[in-house]
């Protein structure tokens, strides 16, 4: 047993608590997370070899759909389908079949008849792969590569293995997320790892129109003032900030925001000599982040994209797992049945 | 069969269980013994030993049963016409027999919009022919929905609409919604709105609260409603038009309603029943049925929704029926369209927070029959009594009887119910409309 299913996130374990789906990280206990990491840090090794491959994927069909653009979430995820030995299916439905007015349910029914064993969905409504998991296609094993506002569980997991690599450790940790945490689902990802690894202290460090209501009830502290904010860190994640943001008259310029909440040499002078930088990407230099900082000793923001794909190795061979492992027990299950019969 | 051109019902006696009476705007009536109640020509002819002592073409026997005046929902959308997909004239107005309902009020939300006198007559003309409930059209307060330009009020009220609304569309801006009132209010007019800033709203989907932050949705904070109310009852105040607040949601809009009645405005309000039963909890697996606008909130405010129509300060229970086919909740949650397919299960939804000692019997039933006829004051014919002479127009069910509600049960065209598969308390056995079964009946 890994995990205890609670609420209606049991939809993404199996019976035996094993993952079959990767969904959020709401409701996975900090022995699964664990075995997340520790797997992803067993196939680091394999991204250091000649040839980058192992066969635990092979023979099975995995379809990259992305109903929102990204380049680097997108290849990350492709790179380590393929060194699972999977046949991969790149699907960018924000120009194909939802343009022609196919809903999202019959687009997923098409690729399902198509015998595809995992679909990895970025969407920009929240709860998408929650609903593709639970009402179109349960027998597809799906992983979550970011919806909406809310959650983005495979990048917060490689986060964690980036600050496993450099602090060993959780317990202690002071951790800070600075900027838009209103609309990142990285954020809300990161605070939840933080929290079900041990860290001490989650602080969010941002104005009052980008902190989403009662953001405490996550399991973080509110910071208004950077400056303050800064003190006695081990880890300051920047978030990105999106310039539609000063349209939508949450902020008043990016000058200011960048004053206020951007990342320099002399904000970060005041965290702990050996606090880490980190930032999702993709980077705005000069708006929430200076580049000597982004450049500087302290980043580990090129870290983190190398542990993208280690981290997505582990999460879909594990989901697959958990789903021939299901596939199996309801194969068991109808023999049995026919053996009473 | 038409309702206006049916042959006269023949008399039914109605023998058993308690009769449901006495309700008014400030009592909550009560329940008693049913000493024989009968019916003759379509209204009530005798109670008591008289009618007992009378021969009926019909006996229904109401044992363990509640006999009470039929239910009257303010907020019911019947899909017709327009929406064919979702449900039409016949198979609503039959859910909302099944659900103890005489009376609907139809959101004025179809295409054509219920803006002119022509489309009222449209609808009265389809209800004539094949609605098994009376249906009360609610007029566009303005053309088109579109919340800019007056429509024909004068017109709507002549063809029959019992009040006006603006069906949970926004109005431009303040000063539209002050004409809107002072017209509305020479004709001695109900305005029905459901109080929205939608600016404030935005894109939202949800209560701005706990479930939102976490599940990363898009919030409607609360005071999106409260600014609109409080915005209403000064602009009622001003203008002296009978103002009803439709579909309340939040615990302080419940507290300005009281306080504007104290100071003697003319503002009525209902509360749809998911409201009183669900919270925001109800998303926090992204369940798409549960995507209802206004929202639903928090804990708090479901119990102060709750102790409002314990008080009487909301005076009505809707149901706020919006069938659905079933692709309109295929979707991921923002996605998907808003609203649950309800009226069967009013009465079961009800009786259970009855069971939970939230509401008295008689403050349920008061807020589905006196209230809402108060709200549209002289349109609603009143039976409140059950006394001679009174139209027959009842509910018969019994309280303690279970039902689950699902599609072998179900009989509106939406799928989209907010409890499938659960027991429930409460079964209608009988509505009757002037004296006719409206339900059970016959599949058209």
């Amino acid at each position: 047993m890994t995990a205890i299913a609670t609420g209606p996130h049991h939809l993404q374990l199996t019976r035996e608590g094993q993952l079959r789906h990767f969904l959020t990280l709401d409701g996975l206990g900090r022995e699964l997370l664990t075995d997340i990491l520790d797997t992803a840090d067993s196939f680091i090794e394999v991204g250091e070899r000649t040839i980058k491959k192992v066969p635990l994927l092979r023979g099975r069909t995995v379809v990259n759909l992305f109903f929102e653009s990204s380049t680097r979430t997108r290849s990350t995820f492709e790179l380590a389908a393929k060194r699972l030995s999977a046949d991969v299916l790149n699907l960018d439905i924000s120009t194909s079949a939802t343009s022609k007015g196919e809903s999202l349910a019959d687009t997923l029914y098409n690729l399902e008849a198509m015998a595809s064993d995992m679909f990895v969905v970025r969407h920009a409504q929240s709860g998408a792969p929650h609903f593709i998991a639970e009402s179109v296609t349960p027998k597809v094993a799906i992983i979550n590569a970011g919806d909406g506002r809310h959650a983005h569980p495979t990048q917060a997991m490689l986060d964690m293995l980036t600050i496993r690599q450099h602090k060993k450790t959780f317990a202690g940790l002071k951790v800070a997320i600075v900027g838009d945490v209103l609309h990142s689902r990285v954020a809300r990802s990161q605070i939840r790892a933080l929290n079900e690894l041990g860290v001490a202290e989650v602080r969010v460090i941002a104005p009052g129109t980008l902190l989403p209501r009662d953001v405490e009830a996550l399991g973080c502290t509110v910071e208004y003032d950077m400056l303050r904010g800064m003190k006695d860190l081990d880890v300051v994640i920047m978030l990105r900030l999106q310039k539609e943001r000063m349209e939508g008259a949450l902020l008043p310029s990016e000058g200011e925001f960048y004053r206020l909440y951007g990342l320099d040499r002399a904000k970060l002078a005041l965290a702990k000599p050996d606090c880490i930088v980190m930032h999702p990407g993709p980077i705005n230099r000069g708006v929430e982040i200076e580049s000597a900082v982004a450049d500087g000793p302290q980043s580990v923001i090129l870290n983190q994209v190398t542990n993208g794909i280690a981290i997505r190795m582990a999460v879909m061979s594990m989901a697959m797992g958990g789903q021939l492992a299901e596939r199996q027990q309801a194969l068991n299950d109808m023999a049995k049945q026919e053996v009473r019969l | 069969m038409k309702l206006s051109s049916r042959p006269p019902a023949g008399s039914v006696k109605i023998i058993g269980g308690q009769l449901y009476r006495g309700a008014t705007a400030t009592s909550a009536g009560a329940l008693e013994a049913n000493p024989g109640l009968l019916i003759k020509n379509g209204r009530i002819a005798a109670v008591g030993p008289d009618a007992l002592a009378q021969a009926a073409d019909e006996t229904l026997m109401a044992e363990n049963c509640i006999v009470s005046p039929g239910f009257l929902d303010l907020c019911c959308n019947l899909r017709e016409p327009g929406s064919s997909q979702k449900g039409n004239m016949s198979s609503e107005t039959r859910a909302a027999a099944h659900g103890g309902f005489t009376s609907v009020c139809a959101a004025p939300d179809t295409s054509p919009v219920n803006d002119s006198g022509a489309v009222t007559n449209l609808i009265r003309d389809i209800a004539a022919s094949r609605a098994l409930v009376r249906v009360l059209p609610i007029g566009a307060v303005t053309r088109g929905l579109e919340g800019e330009l007056l429509s024909d009020m004068a017109g709507l009220q002549k063809a029959g609409c019992v009040a006006l609304g603006n069906a949970s569309q926004g109005l431009r801006n303040a000063r539209v919604l002050r004409c809107c009132m002072s017209y509305a209010q020479t004709f001695g007019l109900t305005l029905m709105f459901s109080p929205e800033n939608q600016a404030l709203a935005a894109d939202g989907y949800a209560h701005d609260g706990l479930v939102t932050t976490r599940l990363g949705l898009l919030g409607i904070p609360e005071v999106a409603e409260t600014t609109a109310v409080m915005e209403m009852i000064l602009l009622a105040q001003e203008t002296g038009v009978r103002l009803h607040l439709s579909q309340l949601s939040c615990a302080r809009s419940v507290d300005m309603l009281a306080e504007a009645r104290q100071r003697g405005i003319q503002v009525t309000a209902d509360v749809a029943m998911h409201q009183l039963a669900f919270t925001e909890d109800a998303l926090s697996g992204f369940d798409s049925r549960f995507h209802v606008r206004p929202p639903l909130r928090s804990e708090r405010d479901r119990q102060a929704l709750v102790a409002g129509v314990r008080d009487g300060v909301i005076d009505a229970i809707v149901s706020q029926h919006q069938p659905h086919e079933s692709a309109a909740k295929q979707a991921p949650l923002a996605a998907s369209e808003p609203g649950l397919s309800s009226i069967e299960v009013v009465l079961s939804l009800g009786l259970e927070r009855v069971a939970a000692n939230e509401l008295s019997l008689p403050q349920l039933l008061r807020a589905l029959t006196a209230g809402p006829a108060a709200v549209l004051g002289q349109s609603a014919a009143s039976n409140a009594d059950l006394s001679a002479g009174a139209v027959a127009d009842l509910c018969i069910f019994n309280p303690d009887q279970h039902w689950r509600p699902g599609p072998g049960t179900l009989v509106s065209a939406g799928g989209n119910g907010p409890v499938l598969e659960r027991s429930m308390p409460g079964v209608v056995h009988y509505t009757l409309v002037a004296g006719h079964k409206a339900w059970p009946s016959l599949l058209p």
